[in-house]
């Protein structure tokens, strides 16, 4: 018998999908961003050149999503760091999961409203 | 007098074994007041399928082993009321996850017995007959934290709930975990040491992601993710130390 | 690898989480103010070309990421890729040189 999605249903357990998702493709992007970023070597063009291949609405909404999976994983491992090392509060945890979604979320639409 | 008809349950239980024949088969039990899982299950053996095998010993809520699947939770079936878990007319009923099904509703306990021993999950006593009473203040930071944990009784819902233990062949688990806590917090015991490095690592404590099935579902409200947060300052602290 | 090599790998995730956290925080408000009406190269590099205090924190948060990534990386890789052991460990460790080496040179790449 496998642990099913029905025993998966509180809130602890999407902190930890969220957290290891955000990780997984934040991982995936770096590369990238360090490339991008090393274009610069070639000159400020050469960077501008490929900065503004990013002025599409595409990869616009990506990088809104990328801040939110930037926040998003440091707000879960903020309360993975507090759970760990300051220790497990029962009644505490299902807040520090809302309030770890709420900044997260706060975050990309600060940054999604500063693009326009 | 007209009997009124009794309103009826349509349980689908598992049946067969681990070679992957199991299936889950339909029976139709009649409802009862203050019915519980066990109530149904036990039902199903004697009046339509004496073939059915299960497990339980106490049935009030003291022994653990009725634990089972119900509809996909691991619980206590002698303590599940059907009212309180039958969405609609249906209640489904499997062996606890995680676990080797040996039949039907009855799985191998061996590999959580064994991880609870490879967790260090026995006292080791440092005095003899000959000397006093330990005195151990209940008021102490480390006897709380034992307290807090101590009423495990190896129900094995918690492994039963833990995907980690699904994902990690060797994590010892919830409960093996929970129990080395307490005896990590136990003055007395003289194991300590060894037993630290016995949960140490990607088998033992620090394969755990603090998803919390375990303290969910732990029919006693145990926190196992509580003691593992604890073990994890413990060996850390050792290893920082240069003690692990 | 042992059990004090894992805790030793897992003290090692948690410190450079630390370390990141104050860093994500910086670029987070770096990135949501310096993005304000759209980015350009001059945006970028006016802010950090020649600055030294721009260079060592870029440098910092390079390295705590090149610790960090690859120690999730290979949790991700044993639990749900089932791959373990001395193989996979050296794989990781790779990936964290290897992204070292290419963050360094973003890292020169905009603050030299």
């Amino acid at each position: 018998m496998r642990v099913g999605w029905r025993n998966r249903d509180h809130p602890s357990y999407w902190a930890f999908l969220v957290h290891r998702i955000s990780g997984l493709l934040l991982s995936l992007f770096l590369p990238l961003h360090f490339w991008v970023l090393g274009r610069a070597l070639a000159g400020e063009a050469a960077l501008d050149g490929f900065l503004r291949w990013t002025e599409r609405p595409l990869v616009k909404a990506s990088e809104v999503a990328l801040v939110f999976l930037l926040a998003a994983h440091l707000a879960g491992g903020l309360r993975l760091l507090l759970v760990e090392f300051v220790g497990w509060r029962r009644q505490a945890q299902r807040s520090w999961v809302a309030v770890a979604a709420g900044v997260a979320l706060f975050c990309a639409l600060a940054f999604a409203l500063n693009l326009y | 007098m007209a009997m009124r008809e009794p309103e009826l349950l349509e349980v689908d239980v598992w049946r067969g074994g681990s070679d992957g024949s199991g299936r889950f088969q339909t029976y139709v039990v009649p409802r009862q007041e203050a019915q519980t899982i066990l109530d149904v299950v036990t039902w199903i053996q004697r009046k339509l399928d004496p073939t059915l095998a299960y497990r339980f010993a106490c049935r009030v809520g003291m022994c653990g082993s009725c634990a089972m699947t119900v509809n996909g939770r691991p619980r206590w079936t002698c303590r599940t009321h059907v009212a309180k878990v039958a969405s609609g007319k249906r209640l489904q009923i499997a062996p606890l996850a995680n676990l080797t099904i040996v039949r039907d509703l009855v799985v191998d306990m061996r590999e959580f017995f064994d991880k609870w021993a490879k967790a260090g999950g026995q006292f080791t006593p440092t005095a003899s007959r000959r000397d006093d009473f330990a005195r151990v203040a209940p008021e102490s930071p480390a006897r709380r934290e034992v307290d807090a944990a101590i009423e495990c009784i190896g129900c094995g819902v918690c492994y039963a709930s833990c995907d980690v233990v699904a994902w990690n062949p060797a994590y010892l688990g919830p409960a093996a975990l929970n129990r080395a806590w307490t005896l990590q917090n136990d003055v007395r015991d003289g194991g300590r040491v060894a037993r630290l490095a016995a949960v140490a690592g990607d088998a033992g404590c620090h394969a755990c992601h603090t998803q919390a099935a375990c303290t969910e579902r732990c029919p006693k409200q145990l926190s196992p993710t509580a003691a593992i947060a604890g073990l994890k300052r413990m060996t850390a602290r050792a290893a920082l130390k240069g003690e692990l | 690898m042992s059990a004090r090599g894992e805790t030793r790998l897992w003290l090692a995730q948690r410190a450079s989480a630390a370390v990141l956290a104050l860093c994500v925080l910086v670029h987070l408000a770096t990135m949501i103010i310096a993005v304000n009406g759209g980015l350009t190269a001059a945006d970028i590099l006016g802010r950090t070309r020649g600055n030294p205090a721009w260079g060592a924190f870029y440098a910092v948060f390079v390295a705590a990421v090149a610790i960090h990534a690859p120690i999730g990386l290979r949790t991700i890789g044993a639990e749900w890729l089932h791959w373990r052991g001395r193989g996979a460990d050296l794989c990781w460790l790779a990936i964290g040189v290897a992204l070292f080496v290419i963050g360094i040179r973003a890292v020169a790449a905009v603050a030299l």
